[in-house]
């Protein structure tokens, strides 16, 4: 199963290079997205089964949990890439806000690089060794590079080197980690050493203190600069504004999540030896941090792209908040990273209409979205509702859970110093979305009439987080559950 | 200090502090090129006994790509872009030896608090590993010119080749394939991006490339 | 055994002058040319110390005392160096500092000789002289501690006396470090290639030989022969570490000290012909070179 899931869309991607029709492709890409979801779903549906002690690949709860929202994420934006790729033919077009020219990739290529992303992200889901959840991060680097660079210009040449250089180093960051953490789980015997998370979550009191500290360390800030905490972020406003808008929605939503999953597993271990405080109050650091320089960039944002992208890091910093207070947050991290990738996927794909409208990427350029595009307009305006966290929207309920824990546990200043950095993000967002949304069109522009393959995605999305905030179902709830139980060092 | 493989540590650090004050790229590049070679040659002093075959073939392999065939494609890329010198670091070349020996220090510091529970070929391993993967960093943050991030990013790639040597025991073989083969494919994406850079830019600097800063909209 | 360390100034005055001829020998050789006789040196001195002098008015006794302190230092410092692997007159522990201490009074007196002039040459190459002192100091000192921490001994006499290439035998790369440290050092404290021309006859390209433009006669004797003894004195610090182990006989380690002295020669004269000189911009970075070589060398002790 785990094999099919891995090998499908990477066949699709050969077949990709190999098709020449644009119609073939499209086709292609929405089939095997909307088969990869299907055998997903089937995951999710059937009973865990129980792992060899030593198996590299295999579905646990968190693997299923992080599968499905990627799996999720990339059939609504496949809809959305064949209009995409009409509007964005190759040829000469003329950037609108600098007025240079520039020409795009190929279509085949960034066809082909969507199904590898796909690929590796479900192999970062699937993998229980955290060498070939190392591997997998690392590809879906090298996989992405073409897609921020599909627009041929220099400013996104200048974003996918920064991207490519950063997270590099990251990685390899990450790579020490790897080998201090097999220092650490060789007791006496160098052949004892294992990478399997759930044989080195069994071991815990057998792991060497020092080592497993610098191991956690090294991997955090190696797989922190993939998700773009601070100060390893300088990557994520550049490459996250400058690819094309489906691209970015998923790196937004389903990339950052994967480093996260590597971060979780790190922090199970260190929880299971006895390590937890040291791992989990690194980790609420870095999270208030990211925070608060987040909503600091937020503030008198003119480039909405770059606004979403600053969002995502205050997000990325509240997860990894949750994830270090432990408890209940663990499980109000994992309901926030599902709601936050579902709005902002939403939002980027309705940015992607904006963009194509409006032709400029702006905020003060742009107003009266809701005259000129009806449907994305009020997604708009829903979606900063969503974004900045308010209710009935999913993402009110994982940033009560883990802020509330917060305030219930010790770290009383790390809650303060969040609900400020939330406060001002929101003033931000408020000023941003709202003299977007509203206010007179420009005379120039006419209403349009959307297409539906170009709305219904985001709807759908947004319509699920606010669904998500009234109701869990049960099924949803016990994955969570069980996933948090993982991740904090137990056995579900 | 009783061994071959202290000698090639040794010489790894000196190349290290090389590089540090390097302003010329070819001879940047022929230091890497050397770091390669001495790299390839680590495996077949430290293997213990049964897996030479496999030291062997790490070796070698890792002394082509990094001493030959990584420097082949920086030099042609250098005789494209029509590059010879590092111009005005971000930090002087002085001062990057004079900072390279106080983090060496360091290295050794903390090289001497993480105990091997288990006997280690020799003891300078670690600390030059760590002190390695400064080079690299510090190459890639302090100068200005896109090859000597690139050569940055090699120089880091080595540290974790060397620091896997010490666990070639417990991993299998796969691991350090696996990481020449990342480091291939990476630095080969790479060159590619040098040479657009400079057909977009006319140059390589990438400090120039600040477009996107904060207050450029 | 003392005996012989008291004989070692007396030794280094009568021979030292014979370096200078060995490496414009060895110079002409590589040019192709005849060259200058071997003891040119000495008939030079000799010229020098019965000439009469001339002094500027606005010169003080600084100028006057300059030579003869720095050649004084000199002779001095070779009471407490080893000639090879005879030990010294006096040794005392830390006595390489003193020897530091001693270089640094003869520059100190050179330079003050040199401004006290008041010509804008003289406090050119002053500055430049001062400036390389400074990065080549460290190198000195660190390279001289690490020895020391390496022989467990505290004086210069007994840090050499034990050097043999059986107590280098595992530590290669501490002899090669600690070498090349010493020879930068050498060529730097000389002024030679590739820190500086002797044979140059511009002013503004000059370090050391345009500090002393304006002695004459007896002084640019005292001045030249303080020349020869310092590259005496520096090359004794690298002889030392690569010279075979003591014999017992004080004359056959007398004799190998010699002639590895003027081994060095033959080296520093090789090295002058087939480099260029840096760019003075360069010098610096060279010297910090050498200091970190030193440095390495130090940490690798500590191991």
């Amino acid at each position: 199963m785990i094999r099919l899931l891995i090998l499908l869309p990477i066949v699709a991607a050969v077949a990709t290079l190999l098709t020449p029709s644009p119609k073939g492709r499209r086709h292609l890409l929405v089939g095997t997205a909307g088969l990869h979801l299907l055998l997903t779903a089937g995951a999710w549906l059937m009973p865990l089964p129980t792992f060899a002690a030593d198996a590299w690949l295999g579905l646990d709860h968190a693997g299923r949990f992080f599968l499905g929202i990627s799996s999720c994420l990339f059939f609504a934006v496949a809809i959305t890439v064949g209009p995409y790729l009409e509007q964005n033919r190759t040829g000469r077009q003329r950037e609108a806000d600098t007025g240079s020219i520039f020409v795009n990739a190929s279509p085949a290529v960034f066809c082909a690089c969507l199904l590898g992303f796909l690929a590796t992200m479900t192999l970062v889901a699937a993998s229980r060794h955290l060498g070939v959840l190392w591997v997998a991060i690392e590809a879906t680097t090298l996989v992405t590079a073409p897609l921020i660079y599909f627009h041929r210009q220099p400013r996104s040449l200048e974003a996918t080197w920064k991207y490519l250089l950063v997270c590099s180093v990251g990685i390899a960051l990450a790579l020490i980690g790897n080998f201090l953490l097999v220092v650490a789980s060789a007791a006496d015997d160098i052949t004892a050493g294992s990478l399997v998370v759930s044989d080195l979550v069994a071991r815990r009191a057998l792991m060497q203190g020092p080592w497993l500290k610098a191991a956690f360390v090294f991997l955090l800030v190696g797989y922190g600069t993939k998700m773009g905490l601070v100060p390893m972020h300088t990557w994520l406003p550049d490459a996250h504004s400058e690819a094309p808008s489906p691209v970015s929605a998923l790196l937004s939503g389903a990339l950052l999540n994967c480093a996260f999953l590597g971060i979780l597993r790190a922090h199970s271990i260190c929880v299971a030896a006895g390590l937890g405080d040291f791992s989990g109050g690194i980790l609420i650091f870095f999270g208030v941090l990211s925070m608060l320089i987040a909503a600091a960039f937020i503030v008198g944002q003119t480039d909405f792209k770059r606004l979403l992208a600053y969002s995502s890091i205050e997000h990325m910093g509240l997860l990894a908040l949750g994830a270090g207070l432990g408890g209940a947050a663990t499980y109000g991290a994992l309901l926030h990273a599902l709601n936050h990738s579902l709005v902002k996927a939403a939002l980027f794909l309705c940015a992607s209409s904006f963009l194509a409208v409006y032709r400029t990427k702006l905020i003060p350029r742009i107003h009266g979205a809701i005259r000129v595009l009806p449907v994305s307009g009020w997604l708009w305006l829903f979606g900063f509702l969503a974004i900045a966290g308010s209710p009935p929207f999913g993402t009110f309920v994982g940033e009560f859970i883990i802020l509330r824990t917060a305030f219930v546990g010790n770290h009383v200043w790390a809650g303060c110093l969040a609900l400020l950095a939330l406060t001002i993000a929101f003033i931000g967002l408020a000023r941003a979305f709202i003299s977007m949304a509203l206010g007179p069109a420009p005379a120039n522009l006419k209403p349009v009439r959307e297409e539906p393959q170009q709305f219904w995605p985001p709807l759908a999305l947004l319509s699920l987080a606010l669904l998500l905030g009234l109701w869990i179902p049960a099924r949803l709830h016990g994955v969570l559950a069980a996933a948090a139980t993982l991740l904090k060092g137990g056995v579900p | 200090m009783t061994s071959g493989i202290d000698s090639l540590l040794i010489l790894l650090i000196l190349l290290n502090l090389i590089l540090l004050g390097a302003s010329r790229l070819h001879n940047a590049v022929r230091m890497v090129a050397a770091q390669g070679f001495v790299l390839g040659a680590l495996p077949l002093l430290m293997q213990s006994g049964g897996a030479w075959k496999a030291a062997l073939l790490l070796g070698i392999g890792s002394a082509l790509l990094k001493g030959i065939v990584f420097p082949a494609l920086l030099f042609r890329a250098m005789r494209e872009i029509q590059v010879r010198r590092e111009i005005e670091p971000l930090v002087g070349y002085a001062s990057s030896l004079l900072i390279g020996v106080g983090v060496l220090v360091v290295c050794m510091v903390w090289g001497a608090r993480l105990p091997f529970p288990w006997p280690v070929p020799s003891s300078l391993v670690v600390p030059v590993g760590l002190f390695t993967a400064w080079t690299g960093l510090f190459l890639i943050m302090a100068r200005r010119k896109a090859i000597t991030q690139v050569l940055g990013f090699i120089v880091l790639e080595n540290s974790i080749f060397l620091l896997g040597l010490l666990l070639t025991d417990a991993m299998p073989l796969l691991v350090e394939l696996g990481v020449l083969l990342d480091i291939f494919v990476a630095v080969f994406v790479m060159g590619i991006m040098v040479f657009h850079i400079n057909r977009e830019f006319d140059h390589i600097n990438v400090d120039q490339l600040s477009a996107l800063r904060e207050d450029a909209s | 055994m003392r005996l012989a360390g008291w004989l070692h100034p007396i030794l280094a005055l009568l021979l030292s002058p014979l370096l200078p001829g060995v490496i414009n020998r060895v110079k002409a050789f590589f040019a192709g040319r005849q060259g200058p006789p071997l003891l040119q040196p000495y008939y030079d001195l000799i010229k020098l110390l019965q000439k009469g002098a001339v002094y500027s008015g606005t010169t003080t006794w600084v100028f006057r005392a300059g030579p003869v302190v720095n050649l004084a230092v000199l002779s001095l410092v070779l009471l407490i160096l080893p000639l090879g692997r005879v030990p010294s007159a006096v040794a005392f522990p830390g006595d390489l500092i003193l020897l530091a201490y001693l270089l640094v009074l003869g520059r100190f007196f050179t330079v003050l000789a040199a401004l006290d002039t008041g010509s804008s040459f003289e406090g050119m190459g002053a500055s430049r002289e001062l400036q390389f002192a400074v990065f080549a100091e460290p190198a000195l000192l660190v390279g001289l501690g690490a020895l020391a921490r390496w022989t467990n001994a505290s004086s210069l006499s007994g840090m050499f006396a034990d050097l043999s290439p059986a107590f280098w035998g595992d530590s290669l790369p501490l002899l090669v470090l600690l070498a090349c440290a010493f020879l930068v050092l050498y060529l730097t404290e000389n002024c030679r290639i590739p820190v500086d021309d002797p044979t140059t006859h511009l002013e503004l390209t000059m370090i050391h030989e345009v500090m002393v433009l304006d002695h004459g006669a007896v002084d640019f004797g005292f001045i030249q022969w303080a020349a020869a003894m310092k590259l005496w004195v520096l090359g004794i610090l690298l002889v030392g570490l690569v010279l075979p182990g003591a014999s017992g006989w004080w004359g056959l380690d007398a004799l190998a000290g010699v002639v590895g002295l003027l081994g060095v020669a033959v080296l520093t004269g090789v090295i002058e012909s087939i480099m260029a000189r840096l760019r003075l911009l360069r010098v610096p970075q060279l010297l910090v070179g050498a200091s970190v070589a030193s440095a390495l060398a130090l940490l690798l002790t500590f191991r």
